[in-house]
């Protein structure tokens, strides 16, 4: 028996499968229509450009941090020092002193582990203040705490950090109330002298090439802090303000993150530690979904359901509905356009 | 004194012309390359001038409003290229073609979206098309990386922001490891080779898969092939 015996009809599904046309060809110059859009896109983006312009505020450096906080940046310093920070715990790909995010048994950066390292007490503090010149009060300083135990060195952080918090700053010094912190107090100190001299911006980034264009660990400093958020909170870019699409001003940013951003406004995501690689693996899903829409039943339906295909082709329904007979994709038995590579039996 | 006609062919040119294509070299990998192309895609299917009565409404012109706003994006993002990452926070120039491409951005992406979505309506991936259907989608989805790291690329504050969030989403997922969004020299070459690149050889392939199958046809009208419903059987024969 041959295989063409075998080829039986085949079901014709509307929502995978189309008619072919028989019907009117119409003159259509391609061409001509991609100059005009092009023409209109360019007007368009150009009428845009210099109406709005674009927005480009200024970076925020350590030294600028430091100048217009430096209590902030003093807490933070210390919070690096001591490994309480967000980054000096934040586990992989920094370090190993924080749990990665996880679905149940699933932690993809647990799994791939530290890439880029971090030890934010070496790298963020004792690391540049070492390569201050003419400094010995401050390099002895830090060679009594890298001297000291552990123990002694968490008394001195853990003193210092709850006294910082009523820290303030006068005459271009910080002043922190009176304490037994050992060196830490000279330590925080000449590191917001020196991110208030801009030498802490060099240090951080000088660590490992001339050319270097790696902004990890002064970005990720940065952001331990409050200053950045607070930037980020007054200009409506925080996480709870959708701000993963939102653009500084009132310019549009990414508006095509919106499902993504809208996550992070609800539960579970919101309140959750796990909420970024839940708020990921729905969109990888809903992502999926949309690319296989064509192959999952029910779902391909929606348009059809729907019935929107009904304005976008009105002037063929008109057309075909207003006289009897059909028209052009009509015939009988019509011809199908299969999209399936293998036929299915008949069921009848 | 000959004057040679303009538009003719140069002679070795049609000496080439009349050489190629023979029989005896139709086993040749180029000549089956070249016919298998032709097959699929002859001139009159490749640039049609005309297309069937269907396909009018303003929902098409998406498509190619699409590419002519990446079009508009790329040759501003190539100037921006030429002159350097620095050059349009200190130039008023500069500042301005950063503003064309970053609406020509905008309007890239909304078009690309109403099209998204009228192809959706439309069940665009019937008859054939679904692989048409998923390159578009793949196609979108390229094109949001390609944005967002525009958007680390910018050396501003914006772009400080949105990497120390964005870091959160990356790292969880465990793409952080190789895909470092603080890492400006990282993301801008993602950005203005890597992306770019990908997009446009996506379009393309999207573009001539459509013009491999055509336009897909509207649903059947009230009045056409009566009783077509899911599940219901034509006695259509399926065409391989």
């Amino acid at each position: 028996m041959s295989a063409d015996t075998h080829k039986k009809p085949r079901k014709f599904v509307q929502d995978r499968d189309a008619l072919a046309w028989h019907g009117a060809y119409e003159p259509y110059d391609l061409a001509k229509e991609f100059l005009i859009a092009l023409l209109v896109v360019v007007i368009l983006v150009t009428g845009l450009a210099v109406l709005f312009g674009s927005p480009d505020d200024k970076p925020v450096t350590v030294r600028s941090w430091s100048t217009a906080n430096p209590v902030d940046f003093a807490q933070t310093a210390i919070t690096e020092l001591d490994g309480t920070s967000g980054t000096a715990g934040y586990g992989p790909p920094y370090n190993l002193n924080g749990d990665a995010q996880s679905i149940g048994p699933i932690s993809p950066a647990k799994w791939l582990g530290v890439h880029h390292p971090i030890d934010t007490a070496n790298d963020y503090v004792l690391g540049p203040l070492g390569t201050l010149p003419n400094s010995p009060e401050v390099q002895a300083a830090v060679s009594e705490y890298r001297a000291a135990s552990a123990t002694q060195q968490a008394a001195w952080t853990s003193a210092y950090e709850k006294a910082v918090a009523n820290a303030t700053f006068t005459d271009g010094k910080l002043v922190v109330p009176p304490g037994d912190y050992g060196p830490v107090g000279t330590i925080v100190s000449a590191l917001t002298d020196m991110a208030r001299s801009g030498s802490l911006d060099g240090a951080l980034l000088a660590s490992r090439q001339f050319y270097g264009t790696d902004y990890t660990k002064p970005l990720l400093f940065i952001a331990d802090g409050q200053y950045l958020a607070n930037l980020a909170s007054n200009d409506h870019l925080a996480g709870d303000q959708w701000g993963m699409m939102n653009e500084t001003g009132q310019w549009p940013g990414q508006a095509w993150l919106w499902l993504y951003t809208l996550w992070y406004q609800v539960p579970p995501a919101n309140n959750s530690t796990n909420g970024d690689i839940e708020v990921f693996a729905f969109m990888i899903g809903l992502t999926t979904l949309l690319a296989l829409v064509p192959f999952i039943p029910g779902l391909r339906s929606v348009p059809r359901w729907t019935r929107i295909y009904r304005l976008i082709w009105r002037n063929h329904y008109r057309e075909v509905e207003g006289r009897s007979g059909g028209g052009g994709t009509s015939g009988s038995p019509p011809q199908v356009e299969s999209s399936a590579p293998e036929p299915e039996p008949v069921t009848v | 004194m000959t004057i040679a006609d303009p538009k003719a062919p140069r002679a070795d040119q049609a000496d080439l012309d009349k050489a190629a294509d023979r029989p005896e070299d139709a086993d040749q990998w180029t000549a089956k390359i070249r016919t298998a192309a032709v097959e699929a895609l002859p001139p009159q299917r490749m640039l049609p001038d005309r297309q069937p009565a269907y396909v009018a409404s303003w929902i098409y012109v998406f498509g190619v409003a699409t590419i002519a706003a990446l079009g508009v994006v790329i040759v501003t993002g190539f100037v921006l290229a030429v002159m350097g990452p620095n050059w349009w926070h200190v130039s008023s120039t500069g500042l301005f073609v950063n503003s064309l491409h970053l609406w020509a951005v905008e309007v890239f992406m909304f078009a690309m979206v109403i099209h998204l979505w009228g192809k959706f309506f439309m069940a665009a991936w019937r008859g054939k098309r679904k692989a048409t259907w998923i390159s578009g989608v793949v196609v979108f989805l390229t094109s949001v990386g390609a944005a967002f790291t525009g958007y680390l690329s910018q050396q501003n504050y914006d772009s400080q922001w949105i990497s120390t969030q964005a870091k959160d989403g990356i790292n969880s997922t465990g793409a952080g490891a190789i895909f470092n969004v603080t890492n400006f020299g990282q993301m801008i070459m993602w950005h203005i080779v890597l992306l770019p690149l990908i997009v446009v050889a996506l379009v393309g392939l999207h573009v001539l898969m459509v013009r491999l199958r055509g336009v897909v046809t509207p649903f059947a009208a009230k009045n056409e092939t009566p009783g077509v419903e899911p599940g219901a059987t034509t006695g259509a024969e399926v065409e391989a």
